[in-house]
């Protein structure tokens, strides 16, 4: 959580950056154009994109599904003649179908918990930083109150009353992750309030929300898909350390944090259950840290 | 500036309460309690036991009693090991785990300075590209998975390092756990450095020291080392205060004696008494180290004033 | 609990750990222990991690032998009255606590009042209930201690009358809730009389040391009767909460005994290390509640339909990997007290294709089909081995006509759920506390209402029977024993006829155990003790 990936210091960072620089070229187009030229992020992007379809489509092309158990063949190694080209578990299950199933929970429950936190942060921010005064000072102490409980065992909370839902689970990280993001929309609605544009529009009978909807919001690209490509992996590694609890999806679903849980301790006699879902969860998060930091370099004002 | 921090200190409280309040009413609407174990206690010895740790009462006495004691310095007793006091457990770990923590702390500081530095001076080289890519596998891969490989490779096969346990006095023992609590501190470190060190490298006062005549590794040491320090040290409370909580996997895997695996198996077995404890010591590591990182900060930065 | 109090045991257990360190070569055996003890007070313990050296600290009147059967321990002799109910102790002259006092028979008198005070609030009380009177104090309903069953005679002469006959007596009392205590260093010290400083025990180790997530130690005792024989001059528990570390570091050569190890690691094992995986049959029973309160599960038809179609062979040989034996009935083979042949229904000896034939007309005449299934909660406490075995299951199941939905907890959300009848089917174990066939059997006695609740016990699927109660009843009362054997098989065979619950397989022992260790006997209660083994380098 908090720190696990560093990402509050590089989005802080960031967010100071952003709210020196000059306003007013188009940042996105400039953007695009710088991170066109970043070859490690364009190759990841394209990688990353092979991968989530392969994850999305694959299923349909493999002889055997998640959950089916292949009775004659409990935790064998690849078969190709049976189509376990990744071998089976100790269920029978092939670990390929199994890994590509993980992929889809891992990013969708990384896309759940990253669209919730950064809904909740941009209300909350815009809020703080729109009414300012009092009810700024007291919602931002409150997130600096926030900042400094204990988040895994919040965590560990939510999932116990929660049960294993996964989807409500990270609803509830969702929950717990939108502090940065608060912050950084906050010092943007503080700058930008303060903008001929908004005067104009609250002089035309603009309401609060519809100028932080129409005018603050769209400011926030930059950091959001910045944040939202730290908060993946961040995520997803928070997954997979609640697997190492045994805290994890319901079976027969599972993720690639679950597998590579299981897979660990039976490296050595059964290497095959490691492997494949450890290659899946290094390649996509290699390609995000690239695409992460060739997106930070892209919308950085200050590096031009 | 003593009365900021004084200041500081004191909003502390408050925030310790609330910290107790949240955590002691949370704990208890997660289903189950410290004595649902495999087999079922008869109903009278089940009373028996709720009434020896008064969990009979009304949930709002348990919580006065309860804060009533932390305010003497007393954080009762342990529900899941009975032969101890919240504060022994504390008193016996706490001291490893700091030493532990630091030890990792400095070690992947200076490690991940030292390679952020090298990469950024060598930027779009081959030394940057390789310590871009070596510091991304202890970021990505869990440590769950790391422990045991190191475990493999240098005490099962190589024989180097002994696996696990601790005795005071074995340092040798302390080298893979340090390893693997270092190593994503480290990376992180390294690449906070790499992205600020190459900012400030291109900014106008390095240009004109440049241009000046003076010598690479003089421009490092006199101008850019200090600015680029500002975002790493801003990571490094919470990198610390992860070190300090987050040593979970290092502790159950190389069966050490820290404190860092209470903060999570006892909320997993409803060990009341020790989520509250460690929580209260949580929240005051992540306090002090706030506020040692906004004195560093200031001093790093003649920008930054104490309000 | 004061700071300075802390300092000062932290120091002491340094400075001991110095000296530990710097006595001669001394032989050592690194024991992996499992969990982290919660507590090695005789009355508060509760794991097998625990009783591994709770049972080195402290001796009973009876002690475990290298097989685990119970043999003299404090007390060199004993007679048993005609009628089975008293039972009437010589302690042994040279029995000596660790302080160099003399083992008196009111130790036990202290013990016995403790284990059943209802403020002491001991777990396993119980055990002891077949004690006269033990029952009513540890209910608060009897007040006055001096009526329990436990009196001295004189210093070495102690007397402990019964409710009622109880054939495995002896037996239990080698349990760490039979060994005796101090009281005047409980009253002392409190709740820290544990703590290596303060603790005094009376078997054949001391505890001088313990790092709570990491280690305890214990060194020979000076007092110990029996001092002379002992090989291993001290023992390491290790914390081995991490069984694939444990194996690492056992690999290494840093532990000498794991007293368990990855199921999946047991092929590799017999490979890489032959002859040191040890697996052996295990007094225990892993099985399948099924609630019978409400519907579905009220009709035996679905019962039986549930029971037939579970493929047990393979569960042990090959989602396990360990191959536990596959169990049809209700007592594990080889339980004591339990002459006769072990119950084998016929619908066991049948093809597996026949029984789901079976099993699926079964489901049909109730109206559940592949295409209407039948809809099932099926919930297991987290662990990898409970999760693959239901997996497993549910996949047998499916072909039947019954869609399972899989769902696991925490221990503690578990069995809290299973208590309060919030289930299906749900995961269960049972080990033996003592080796009598009564101890599993007692699982499926109806509940007894106290006061306005019933306690079911640990029933949690809550099968009920009369005629079941009646012969366990009689069963009690019953002095022959092949009598009271023949009873309790009608009972089994009466309750697992009707499906009360689904046996799975019987629970193995794990352990691994280096070539340098002699006398580690594999046994059916999986206790072994330091006393007998020996370590050469």
């Amino acid at each position: 959580m908090a720190g696990i990936t560093g990402k509050d210091a590089t989005l802080t960072a960031y967010a100071d950056a952003l709210a020196a620089a000059p306003k007013g070229r188009s940042l996105t187009q400039d953007a695009l154009r710088r991170l066109s030229r970043n070859k490690a992020a364009l190759v990841s992007i394209f990688v990353l994109a092979a991968l989530v379809l392969f994850a999305l489509a694959g299923p349909y092309f493999l002889p055997w599904t998640y959950d089916k158990i292949d009775w004659s063949a409990i935790r064998k190694p690849p078969d190709w003649v049976k189509g376990h080209y990744f071998g089976t578990d100790q269920n029978g299950r092939d670990m390929l179908a199994r890994t590509l199933q993980g992929t889809q929970m891992s990013l969708l429950v990384a896309t759940v918990a990253t669209v919730v936190s950064v809904v909740i942060g941009i209300i909350y921010g815009a809020i703080a930083g729109y009414f300012g005064g009092k009810i700024d000072a007291v919602m931002m102490r409150f997130v600096d109150i926030m900042y400094a409980l204990p988040y895994i065992l919040f965590v560990i909370i939510l999932v116990v009353i929660f049960g294993r839902s996964p989807v409500l689970l990270f609803v509830g990280i969702g929950c717990l992750e939108w502090l940065t993001m608060a912050r950084i929309v906050r010092g943007q609605t503080l700058s930008i309030k303060q903008r001929e544009f908004v005067e104009a529009a609250r002089a035309g009978g603009a309401g609060p929300f519809a100028i932080i909807f129409r005018h603050v919001v769209p400011n926030l690209t930059g950091p959001v898909v910045i944040y939202a490509t730290l908060t993946v992996p961040e995520i997803i590694l928070t997954e997979s350390f609640l697997s190492y609890l045994g805290l994890g999806v319901q079976e027969p679903q599972t993720s690639l944090g679950t597998l590579i849980s299981f897979g660990a301790p039976v490296a050595e006699a059964l290497p095959w259950m490691l492997f494949t879902p450890a290659a899946f969860l290094v390649v996509m998060l290699v390609c995000l840290s690239y695409i992460g930091d060739g997106l930070r370099d892209a919308l950085d004002p200050k590096d031009r | 500036m003593l009365g900021y921090a004084l200041r500081r200190v004191l909003t502390a409280i408050p925030i310790v309460l609330l910290t107790i309040t949240v955590c002691f009413f949370i704990l208890r609407l997660a289903p189950g309690g410290p004595f649902d174990g495999e087999r079922a206690l008869p109903p009278d010895q089940l009373r028996n036991i709720r009434a020896y740790y008064h969990l009979d009462e009304p949930l709002v006495m348990q919580f006065f009693r309860y804060v009533a004691g932390v305010a003497q310095g007393n954080f009762g007793p342990s529900m899941v090991m009975k032969d101890f006091t919240v504060a022994r457990l504390i008193g016996i770990g706490l001291p490893f785990t700091l030493m532990l923590g630091f030890t990792a702390f400095i070690v992947g500081t200076v490690a991940g300075l030292v390679a952020g530095a090298i990469a950024a001076v060598n930027q779009n080289r081959w030394p940057d590209y390789l310590l871009v890519f070596v510091v991304l596998i202890p970021i990505i891969i869990p440590n769950f998975l790391m422990a045991n490989v190191v475990q493999l490779v240098f005490g099962v096969y190589l024989h180097w390092l002994p696996v696990g346990g601790y005795t005071p006095g074995a340092w040798l023992n302390l080298v893979l756990p340090v390893l693997i609590l270092a190593m994503p501190h480290g990376a992180r470190v390294a690449r906070l450095t790499r992205g600020s060190m190459i900012e400030v490298l291109g900014t106008n006062y390095i240009r004109t020291a440049r241009s000046k005549g003076l010598g690479a590794r003089l421009i490092l040491a006199r101008h850019a080392i200090k600015p680029a320090l500002i975002p790493v040290v801003s990571y490094l409370g919470p990198g610390l205060s992860y070190l300090l909580t987050g040593s979970l996997v290092v502790e159950q895997v190389f069966a050490l004696p820290g404190i860092g695996k209470y903060f999570i198996t006892a909320a997993l077995n409803r060990d009341y008494g020790v989520v509250l404890g460690t929580t209260i010591l949580y929240v005051f590591i992540i306090l002090a180290l706030n506020l040692i990182v906004d004195v560093v900060y200031a001093w790093l930065d003649p920008k930054v004033r104490f309000r | 609990m004061k700071i300075t109090q802390v300092l000062k045991a932290v120091a002491t257990a340094g400075a001991l750990a110095l000296f530990m360190a710097s006595a001669a070569q001394a032989v050592t055996l690194n024991l992996g222990n499992g969990s982290e003890p919660g507590s090695i007070d005789p009355h508060k313990a509760s794991g097998d991690w625990e009783n591994r050296i709770v049972g080195e600290l402290f001796e009973g009147l009876a002690a475990e032998d290298i097989h685990a059967q119970p043999i003299p321990g404090q007390a060199e002799s004993w007679t048993i009255s005609d009628d089975g109910l008293v039972y009437t102790f010589k302690i042994r002259a040279d029995a000596k606590w660790s302080d160099g006092q003399p083992v008196v028979a009111q130790n036990w008198v202290d013990a016995f009042q403790r284990l059943f005070d209802p403020k002491t609030a001991a777990d396993y009380a119980y055990l002891q209930y077949p004690i006269k009177n033990s029952a009513k104090i540890g209910s608060g309903e009897i007040t006055d201690f001096s009526q329990l069953g436990v009196k001295a005679i004189d210093d070495k002469t102690l007397e402990i009358t019964l409710e009622s006959p109880t054939p495995y007596f002896i037996g239990a009392l080698t349990h760490y809730t039979a060994y005796p205590i101090r009281k005047d260093i409980i009253e002392k010290f409190g709740d820290q009389w544990t703590q290596p400083e303060n603790i005094v025990g009376n078997g054949p180790y001391k505890l001088v040391e313990w790092v709570p997530g990491s280690y305890l130690r214990g060194v020979k005792s000076d007092t110990y009767y029996g001092k002379d024989s002992l090989k291993i001059d001290e023992i390491k528990w290790d914390n081995t909460e991490d069984l694939t570390a444990a194996l690492n570091r056992y690999r290494a050569g840093e532990l000498d005994i794991l007293t368990d190890f990855p199921a999946d690691q047991y092929k590799f094992l017999q490979d890489n290390y032959p002859g040191q995986a040890h697996v052996a049959p295990f007094l225990g029973i892993y099985y399948y509640v099924l609630n019978q309160e409400k519907p579905p599960l009220d009709n035996v038809n679905i019962r039986k339909a549930l029971s037939i179609s579970v493929l047990r062979d393979v569960i042990g040989p090959d989602v396990l990997g360990t191959g536990e034996l596959p169990a049809y009935g209700w007592v594990p083979p080889g339980t004591g007290n339990y002459e006769g042949e072990q119950y084998l229904p016929d619908w066991s000896k049948e093809p597996y294709d026949q029984r789901v034939e079976e099993a699926k007309k079964l489901m049909a005449d109730a109206g559940y089909t592949p295409d209407k299934p039948l809809k099932l909660q099926l919930r297991y406490n987290t662990n990898e081995n409970h999760q693959r075995i239901a997996v497993a299951i549910a996949d047998m199941w499916k072909q039947i006509g019954v869609e399972v939905e899989l769902f696991n907890a925490e221990t503690a959300v578990h069995y809290d759920a299973l208590r309060a009848g919030d289930f299906n089917v749900g995961r269960a174990g049972w080990l033996l506390d003592y080796d009598d066939a009564s101890n599993t059997l007692d699982l499926l006695k109806s509940g007894v209402k106290q006061g306005d609740t019933m306690n079911w016990g640990n029933n949690y699927g809550r099968f009920s029977d009369p005629k079941y109660d009646a012969l366990l009843d009689q069963a009690s009362k019953e002095l022959d024993l092949v009598k009271r054997a023949a009873l309790l098989h009608e009972a089994e065979k009466l309750a697992m006829d009707q499906f009360a619950a689904i046996p799975i397989y019987w629970y193995v022992s794990k352990n691994v155990v280096s070539p340098k260790i002699t006398g580690f006997e594999d046994n059916a209660k999986d206790i072994n003790r330091v006393r007998w083994m020996s370590k050469s380098e």
